[in-house]
């Protein structure tokens, strides 16, 4: 049955106007408009709270952040994500520091705005460090604040992005500072592999701070705003006595260029959001789902595999043009551009569905295997293979880079990354080989020996020890040295060792490549090697977890 | 970042046509260490200085202490030798990898 205003008010229509049942009909009126006015007195409270908690945009505080060239966190949120999508939460948690007057302080959301919304239609959780607000320090409250959010994204497998712009730990909470980015850390590390997170530098991000970013999958910056490091430029002068700007130690482009720090490198915040939004459209939102698959796009005609390839060996050009050639759309979404560029790692579509892709870079150090690039290249692997996404390597590569830096700063070490993160991987691994594969680096890109699912090779492809000249030298040293004409017996073997190794035959005919393919046909080969491995399964022996050279 | 410049480099006797990064080409140059000189491993204040350039030290004899970072480096001979120079006072500040003592060439 209807329960009607007058069962829900307790009140009954006067049946007759007899003077006391006006009365007691009065005073019930008088019960309900009370009630009525401390409602609204609730609701005038709940708003006057929420704006003590939201400071006005046209606040000193805001104005300020927005004369530095920043955005107002807020802003940050609304633009990142789909429109009118976000939901707050934890909007009115206020810290709990006592000390140093803290306890006579208001700060708005404890200086750090967090919730889900939605980028490209599906869910994400965010934070927002507030500069505005004790300068987006962080303390325990505001910690907790991002382990909610985090724990909210890890339980229900949406990516996690969290903007920093924070001066660092809130002096004034001590050891309870501390204590919040421990927690944070140790979220990122449960997180690690199950789901996407993403870290947003837009300010300064330093000292123990920058160990939240270190841990997540990707990190963006933005030129002239994004400052990382773990001691800054006044402790530098103090102790070392060396000058340095903020800029020239942990701006945008250093850690895009020096350090390989941040993956992605923008001019503006606006460009910086659109750059995750792009890389949302290829990523999965967790670890046991595919990433979305797209219709499948031919690449464009420009573009023509055939013809990018000098036929010299030692001749560059830019393995990007052949990416472009092979995958959906000529479309490709480079990760850590400007860092380590002789090997180029990031994200493109086959057939509809994302791939990462590894390829040496023969326009850069000749495409060689070096500290950076084999610790850029190893950590994508495993990231590829922690979220289901197939592998495709491009190889043409002469070995490793020669030199006493290389070996001082641990090339063995970086270099058993790669080995280890292309052998772990189970998912689908194919592997193209377009010119140069000899020796270590041969084994390194993706072999067959590595658990390469299919390995092809170009026709133009020379899988072999060493390259013609270094091998001529060595295994024809005594002939050369007694020959008549040494410079002519030299030529002489070079072209021997030529004709008989630098092809692909060789590796074909102990079954080390499954086949040698026309360049033209690598898309097609491509598509099917992926239909093929479509339901991949590869059992392991049982570990508790690997121990990979890092 | 790489530079524009197409340069030769060589690999297994080959010379391959590239650009080269930034970072190649700021690497550190190696030099072979020299063990008859001491320098400063950090900088610092040298607050005691227990030796002069002609003294024979033996293995292990405390020389000075370096103090950097809140903490006194006590400072003691690699080996057994004479100081031919010393280049530093007490009280003095050294930079990083500045000279401090040279011993003589062993024989």
């Amino acid at each position: 049955m209807y329960r009607g205003w007058t069962q829900r008010t307790g009140l009954q229509y006067p049946t007759s106007f007899d003077s006391l049942q006006i009365l007691a009909t009065f005073v019930s009126y008088l019960f309900l408009v009370r009630k009525l006015v401390a409602f609204i007195d609730k609701i005038l409270d709940f708003f006057k709270r929420s704006e003590k908690a939201t400071p006005k945009k046209d606040s000193k505080a805001v104005l300020k952040q927005i004369a530095m060239g920043k955005m107002y966190a807020r802003d940050r949120i609304i633009y990142l994500l789909d429109e009118n999508s976000f939901q707050e939460t934890d909007l009115f948690v206020e810290h709990t520091g006592t000390d140093f007057g803290l306890d006579k302080k208001y700060l708005p959301a404890d200086g750090v705005i967090t919730g889900t919304g939605m980028i490209n239609g599906y869910p994400v959780a965010i934070f927002a460090q507030d500069f505005t607000v004790a300068g987006g320090s962080l303390g325990l409250m505001h910690a907790r604040k991002i382990t909610k959010i985090m724990d909210i994204a890890i339980k229900n497998g949406m990516p996690l992005i969290g903007i920093n712009d924070s001066g660092g730990a809130r002096i004034q909470e001590g050891v309870n500072s501390l204590a919040g980015y421990g927690e944070i850390f140790y979220r990122n590390t449960l997180a690690s592999g199950v789901v996407p997170q993403i870290s947003v530098i837009l300010g300064p991000c330093a000292g123990g701070a920058v160990y939240s970013p270190a841990l997540t999958d990707f990190v963006f910056v933005v030129d002239k705003i994004s400052k990382m490091f773990i001691t800054g430029p006044e402790v530098i002068k103090t102790v070392l006595g060396e000058e340095i700007s903020m800029e020239d130690l942990g701006g945008a482009r250093v850690q895009t260029e020096i350090t390989g720090n941040a993956h992605f490198f923008a001019e503006s915040e606006i460009e910086c959001f659109n750059q995750i939004q792009q890389l949302f459209t290829y990523i999965p939102r967790n670890n046991s789902i595919k990433a979305v698959t797209l219709h499948p796009h031919p690449p464009k005609q420009e573009f023509d595999v055939e013809k990018i390839i000098p036929s010299e060996p030692s001749k560059p050009y830019d393995i990007r043009d052949i990416i472009k050639g092979i995958f959906d759309n000529s479309e490709f979404l480079e990760i850590q551009a400007n860092w380590a560029a002789n090997i180029v790692i990031g994200f493109a579509r086959l057939n509809g569905e994302t791939v990462g892709i590894v390829g040496n870079q023969p326009m850069v150090l000749a495409g060689v295997l070096d500290v950076d690039s084999s610790d850029k290249a190893a950590r994508f692997i495993r990231y590829c293979d922690a979220f289901n996404i197939p592998l495709v390597t491009l190889v043409d590569l002469p070995g490793y880079l020669p030199g006493i830096d290389q070996e001082h700063s641990g090339v063995i070490r970086h270099g058993a990354k790669l080995l280890y993160s292309y052998s772990e991987a189970s998912v689908p691994k194919l592997t193209v080989i377009l010119r140069k594969a000899y020796g270590g680096g041969y084994i390194a890109m993706c072999s067959r020996h590595l658990g390469a699912d299919f390995v092809f090779a170009w026709p133009t492809a020379e899988i072999a020890v060493m390259g013609p000249e270094g091998a001529s030298n060595i295994i024809f040293k005594a002939e050369i040295a007694a020959a008549e004409n040494p410079e002519a017996m030299r030529k002489e073997k070079v072209k021997e060792y030529t004709e008989k190794f630098a092809n692909p035959f060789v590796a074909a005919r102990n079954g080390h490549i499954d086949g040698v393919i026309h360049p033209a046909e690598t898309r097609k080969s491509l598509i099917h090697s992926l239909k093929v491995c479509a339901n991949k399964q590869e059992q392991r022996p049982f570990r508790k977890h690997g121990v990979p050279p890092f | 970042m790489a530079t524009d410049k197409i340069v030769k480099l060589i690999i297994d006797d080959t010379d391959y046509q590239t650009t080269l990064t930034k970072k190649y080409l700021q690497r550190k140059k190696y030099s072979a260490p020299d063990p008859d000189l001491i320098s400063a491993y950090i900088p610092g204040t040298i607050i005691e200085l227990y030796v002069k350039a002609g003294d024979r030290v033996k293995k292990g004899d405390l020389m000075f202490i370096l103090e950097a970072m809140k903490m006194k480096n006590n400072v003691h001979a690699h080996r057994d030798g004479t100081l031919e120079a010393v280049y530093i006072q007490r009280g003095v500040q050294v930079a990083k990898n500045q000279q401090l003592l040279r011993f003589k060439k062993s024989d």
